[in-house]
């Protein structure tokens, strides 16, 4: 169990700030961190790896600098996004060799072991530049656990990764967050969180804009502007009826529904009905149009 | 400090590239001309080639190739967090890398004009060239390793420094030989030959080559012990 913390932590290069004072602490289980691209992830990422330096304040595993601290990586497997470079190595033995240089007692065994893990036992004997970008990311994820780190971190680790072998990567990144790893990884694709990640960070033009599991992400921003779509027996009533509610900002007609934008989301759900059977309209169906992730983003983008 | 895993990694970067071709192509090439001027022509014609082109141009050049194979594309790329992200002390990279580019250096460099000294006679000269081939491959290498872990060009870095520093303005001001890796190497050479040259004195060439490999192999452990991934460009 390993806490991996960051305390009012920057980074700038020049005049340039990739990462303003932020502050997170990562636990164990599977942590996503989101951002879109050039929001300052993999500057994240590089300073809690130890390959950057915090221009101010700092970054630590369990009280301990990671900073120009070559202990720390007995406890941390870093997965970059960086392409591997040592194609004229085989699968086996590249994984091999991450396990020799951690001086494990049983290398063989656990370069066995862990490729059995990422299912790359097969083609572990193939020259990593034969290999599609999927298989080479889960030969990564090998070199990277063989040691069995308590923190995992990946940074990117789906990009150009095909579905099914997506999905393969999530179940064992699910697994190894269940055992009890501080596992984070980042993404600028909303669904890819959505799915793997019980806690979720999201960072924005290297600020910290918001923490929290899912919903609590969601609850946050209940006083945003929310977007729903009605459909009832008689929408241009119901829209004159919701119009001249304090709640509701804008109503408009669109085809066979209605689009209603809400800003107090409690007072709206709880008038609606009585308001409709007051007028004498039947709901038929009521749908937030905006509850993806992508919609939190933007107005955190927007805030 | 070595780690033989690190050194193993780095012999097959200087192996699988092409560049290792060019590292060979020096050697052979040097031998070959030697010989052929040795049997076309009298007197010492071929000796001049062996310190005036080997020594002073074909040993450089080998020592940038090796230096910069064995860290060089790593650097540049990135990739060399693979290697860091290693609970593995960053001085016992650099001098297993170093060990490697060195290994290289004095078998496609020093070696080879030992063996083109040889065949244009003398056989004390030779050794004693040999000697002064060896301690000058000895520095360079860990020169332009130090050089390849601070700079992406380092290749272009290393040749200035050979080809104008040491060439160009050492020929054209002789107190550069105090600080030129060649002349040191070639004044330890001059102890055991008086064939060769007298440039500066002897206990500052040996004291000088040793700070110098020393430095650069220490430099090159403290860069990548800060070495720093860039951010999304």
């Amino acid at each position: 169990m390993s806490n991996l913390v960051l305390d009012s932590a920057s980074r700038w290069f020049g005049n340039v700030v990739a990462v303003n004072d932020v502050s997170l602490n990562i636990g164990p289980g599977v942590t996503g961190l989101l951002g879109p691209n050039g929001a300052g992830k993999t500057t994240l990422m590089a300073m809690m790896a130890g390959f950057l330096a915090p221009s101010a304040g700092h970054v630590t595993l369990d009280g301990k600098p990671v900073w120009r601290n070559t202990e720390i990586y007995h406890q941390i497997g870093l997965v970059p996004e960086r392409e591997l470079s040592f194609g004229y190595l085989t699968g086996r033995q590249f994984v091999r060799a991450n396990a020799d240089l951690h001086r494990l007692p049983d290398a063989a065994e656990a370069t066995e072991r862990i490729l059995a893990e990422v299912d790359m036992v097969e083609p572990a004997a193939r020259r990593l530049d034969t290999y599609s970008k999927g298989m080479r990311q889960r030969v990564k994820i090998a070199a990277a656990l063989v040691h069995q780190p308590s923190v995992l971190l990946l940074d990117e680790p789906f990009n150009g990764v095909d579905p099914r072998q997506r999905m393969h990567l999530m179940d064992l990144l699910r697994r190894l967050g269940d055992d009890g790893r501080t596992v984070l990884f980042s993404s600028h694709i909303l669904e890819e969180v959505e799915r793997l990640a019980r806690h979720i960070e999201v960072v924005v033009s290297g600020r910290h804009a918001a923490s929290g599991d899912f919903g609590a992400i969601r609850r946050l921003m209940t006083d945003r502007p929310v977007q729903y779509a009605v459909q009832s027996s008689d929408n241009r009533a119901l829209g004159a009826v919701l119009m001249a509610q304090d709640s509701v900002r804008a109503v408009s007609l669109r085809g066979d529904h209605l689009d209603v934008q809400v800003d107090d989301l409690g007072r709206f759900a709880v008038d609606l009905p009585g308001l409709a059977k007051q007028h004498d309209v039947t709901l038929f169906e009521l749908s937030p149009s905006d509850e993806s992730l992508e919609s939190v983003f933007a107005y955190l983008v927007a805030r | 400090m070595m780690n033989v895993t690190i050194a193993k990694l780095a012999l097959q970067a200087l192996l699988g590239r092409r560049r290792f071709y060019l590292l060979l192509a020096f050697p052979v090439l040097l031998i070959g001309l030697v010989t052929l001027i040795t049997v076309l022509t009298d007197g010492d014609a071929a000796w001049e080639i062996v310190p005036g082109l080997g020594y002073t141009l074909v040993l450089p050049l080998v020592a940038i190739l090796a230096a910069s194979s064995v860290l060089g594309p790593e650097v540049d790329d990135g990739s060399i967090v693979y290697l860091l992200s290693k609970p593995v002390s960053r001085y016992g990279i650099a001098i297993s890398k170093w060990l490697v580019a060195l290994g290289a250096t004095l078998v496609a460099g020093s070696l080879p004009i030992f063996v083109a000294a040889l065949i244009t006679g003398d056989t004390t000269r030779a050794v004693a060239l040999f000697v002064g081939a060896v301690v000058a491959g000895t520095t360079y290498s860990a020169l332009f390793l130090a050089i390849s872990a601070v700079t992406r060009h380092a290749v272009i870095a290393s040749l200035m420094f050979v080809l104008i520093w040491e060439s160009l303005l050492g020929n054209l001001f002789t107190g550069i030989a105090w600080l030129s890796i060649s002349q040191w190497g070639i004044r330890i050479g001059h102890a055991l030959s008086d064939e060769l040259p007298d440039p500066a004195n002897l206990p500052w060439a040996i004291g000088a080559s040793l700070v110098v490999t020393l430095a650069g192999v220490w430099f090159a452990g403290d860069r990548l012990r800060s070495f720093s991934l860039r951010g999304e460009d």
